[in-house]
């Protein structure tokens, strides 16, 4: 055959081009007249309305909530975008609904915390779509009850109870005479040389409490710390400083202060001065205290309390002065800056024995004793978790499984 | 009197608050006692800005030595508490929000307070560095560990620690310095902490019986119990 030549080629393009568009035509008109066959007024389609709407009366609770859970509507799950929100209703005693609360896409639970007693409720939900709105089934009528013991927290109450009463029972067992054994804290042991070398040099002490408010219970620990420091201060005629970043904190440190000197009969050296208010700004009160210790050159240094981030620009600036430094906090986190830059520091618990370890009291140190209890009662439970997961997993005894299952149960205090 | 009141109070409170964790008809009680002492810190206030008042002022006008300083801080402290209380410069004035755009407070606090703040933070970053250059030190065997520990966490954050061991086969993938600083910080520096937090929710528990029940009074300003 022939091939073809370029003018033939051509003619044969057009043809075929002419012939698709004849062919188009008919098809164009088609759709148009397809599109025609659809009314403009058509009903708008609602939204599926959300289903297995449940109230149930939360537990161990002063029958105060409610809480309430539901399947999202289908739209919702099936599509996103389609429904846009959800309205909760409620109807107390028969009365008009209210609308309780709004939520966004998605959400299937809520908790109702604004109820009483004696009283019936019943809710329902409103989907919420562009395309409009649809309810769902109303909740059966509920009456809440009044739980007067929560049961959930049986084991965390029974935990507690060995644990205070080993407590007192060693306080009350140093006090009728038995000499208890209580390990060195070489931080504290510190402290009466740490004052004496500050009075040797002429030099101040600077007592720093954390910058948490009295309900801390690390700031009550620096200011009962701070009772024994200032009886010795006291007995050294030698300078304290106590710049606060706490109202509170300034008024029960200025009496611990003042107590202690007239304990140790000097009532006339006490100055109020020596507790001062700074700020409560955590950073601003970190320059003032920076501020202080390189005008004063202060000898020594307590960090004793709740600390954060300004812990280690503290200690570090002391530690620039050449000051003597013992800290002692319990916020984990700021350990190991004390550790890197104080001479001594109080660990975690050490702080909270400071107090009783400093007055040689015996019932004092009969309650650190006690926590002794509470130790080999957390050790056993580690030991006995760590068996039970490592048998669990590796050789699945049905058991040890039981057994890790509980002492998960008995454990978990946030209920 | 003086102190026996405090003690009862002390004692009927923490003993109330305890109580509400296990019965729920009280729980309520325990978070109003929570709420009282906000309240009473908030009139705290009031002790707290007298005294700064109170010794700034006296410092200058006995002239002391720095008084200067003294003066900024009162400067500060009148601008920014007349800029607080009368809504200088807010639009919609003295019933507006005193951090309504504006409003001299709170152009004080992101112009002033915010990069002051920054700044003394960002004074952390040298401090860690000077404060790491003396506690990594190999002066005995404990140091020797902590620097050791110290220096793989170190490269295990950085391309580099994945860089020089990225040799190692996937069979001895444990041996890769970023899965040793994980290992690290996930098992015995865990561990670690959490003795030290189970160490503290005891002395928690031993202080505040101790405080509960009056043996501890140092906090009142008395000796012992």
């Amino acid at each position: 055959m022939r091939p073809l030549t370029s003018i033939s080629r051509s003619y044969v393009c057009s043809l075929c081009c002419l012939l698709l568009t004849l062919v188009l035509i008919p098809s164009s008109n088609n759709i148009a007249f397809a599109q025609a066959d659809i009314p403009d007024t058509a009903a708008p389609i609602l939204p599926a309305p959300a289903t297995s709407l449940v109230a149930s009366d939360h537990k161990y609770d002063d029958g105060d909530h409610i809480d309430l859970s539901w399947v999202p509507s289908i739209d919702d799950q099936v599509m996103k975008g389609t429904v846009t929100g959800y309205r909760l209703y409620r109807i107390t005693d028969d009365s008009t609904p209210v609308k309780l609360a709004e939520f966004a896409a998605g959400t299937n639970r809520y908790q109702d915390n604004a109820v009483r007693l004696g009283r019936a409720y019943v809710y329902y939900l409103e989907t919420i779509a562009p395309t409009g709105t649809a309810l769902s089934v109303r909740t059966a009528p509920l009456r809440t009850e009044r739980e007067w013991i929560n049961f959930d927290r049986k084991y965390l109450f029974l935990i507690a109870f060995i644990i205070a009463g080993s407590v007192i029972y060693f306080i009350e067992t140093a006090r009728r005479g038995k000499k208890l054994f209580i390990r060195k804290i070489a931080g504290l042991e510190a402290v009466d040389e740490a004052i004496g070398r500050a009075t040797e040099m002429g030099r101040p002490i600077l007592f720093i409490p954390g910058i948490q408010d009295m309900d801390n219970v690390q700031t009550v620990a620096g200011i009962t710390i701070l009772g024994r420091v200032a009886r010795v201060v006291a007995d050294y005629d030698t300078k304290i400083n106590m710049p606060v970043s706490r109202s509170l904190v300034m008024t029960a440190a200025r009496e611990t202060i003042k107590t202690a000197y007239m304990a140790a009969g000097r009532p006339d050296a006490y100055n109020d001065d020596m507790v001062r208010y700074v700020t409560d700004e955590q950073f601003g009160y970190v320059a003032a205290v920076d501020g202080i210790m390189v005008r004063e050159k202060p000898a020594t240094c307590f960090y004793l309390g709740a600390f954060f981030a300004e812990s280690l620009i503290i200690a570090e600036t002391g530690n620039s002065v050449g000051a003597i430094q013992i800290a002692g906090t319990a916020m984990p986190a700021q350990l190991p800056f004390f550790v890197a830059a104080c001479d001594f520091t109080l660990i975690g618990e050490e702080l909270f024995a400071a107090s009783a370890y400093l007055s040689g009291e015996p019932k004092q140190l009969g309650s650190l004793k006690g926590q002794d209890i509470g130790k080999g009662l957390a050790l056993l439970m580690i030991l006995i978790g760590t068996l039970a997961a490592t048998l669990s997993a590796a050789y699945d005894i049905e058991f040890m499984t039981n057994l890790l299952n509980t002492l998960t149960s008995v454990f978990q205090t946030n209920r | 009197m003086k102190r026996t009141v405090p003690l009862f109070i002390t004692f009927f409170v923490g003993t109330l608050l305890i109580v509400s964790v296990f019965l729920p008809p009280v729980q309520s009680m325990g978070e109003n006692f929570t709420l009282f002492f906000d309240i009473i810190a908030v009139f705290a206030f009031f002790l707290g800005g007298g005294n700064l008042v109170r010794i700034h002022l006296d410092k200058v006008s006995r002239r002391k030595k720095d008084w200067g300083y003294s003066l900024v801080t009162l400067f500060g402290f009148f601008l920014v508490l007349a800029s607080g209380l009368f809504k200088i410069g807010n639009a919609g004035g003295i019933a507006a929000s005193v951090t309504a755009s504006g409003s001299w407070f709170q152009t004080i606090f992101e112009r002033v307070m915010n990069p002051l703040s920054s700044t003394m933070y960002a004074l952390l970053a040298f401090y860690v560095a000077s404060a790491s250059y003396r506690a990594f030190r190999a002066k005995n065997r404990e140091a020797t560990i902590l620097l050791i520990a110290a220096f793989v966490i170190l490269l295990g954050r950085t391309p580099f620690g994945t860089m020089i061991t990225a040799w190692i086969p996937d069979s001895l993938s444990a041996l890769q310095v970023p899965n040793m600083a994980i290992w690290i910080m996930s098992s015995p520096n865990l561990a670690g902490q959490r003795a030290i937090m189970i160490g503290i929710g005891l002395g928690v528990v031993s202080m505040s019986l101790r405080v509960l029940l009056g043996i501890e009074r140092t906090y009142l300003g008395e000796d012992k119990g």
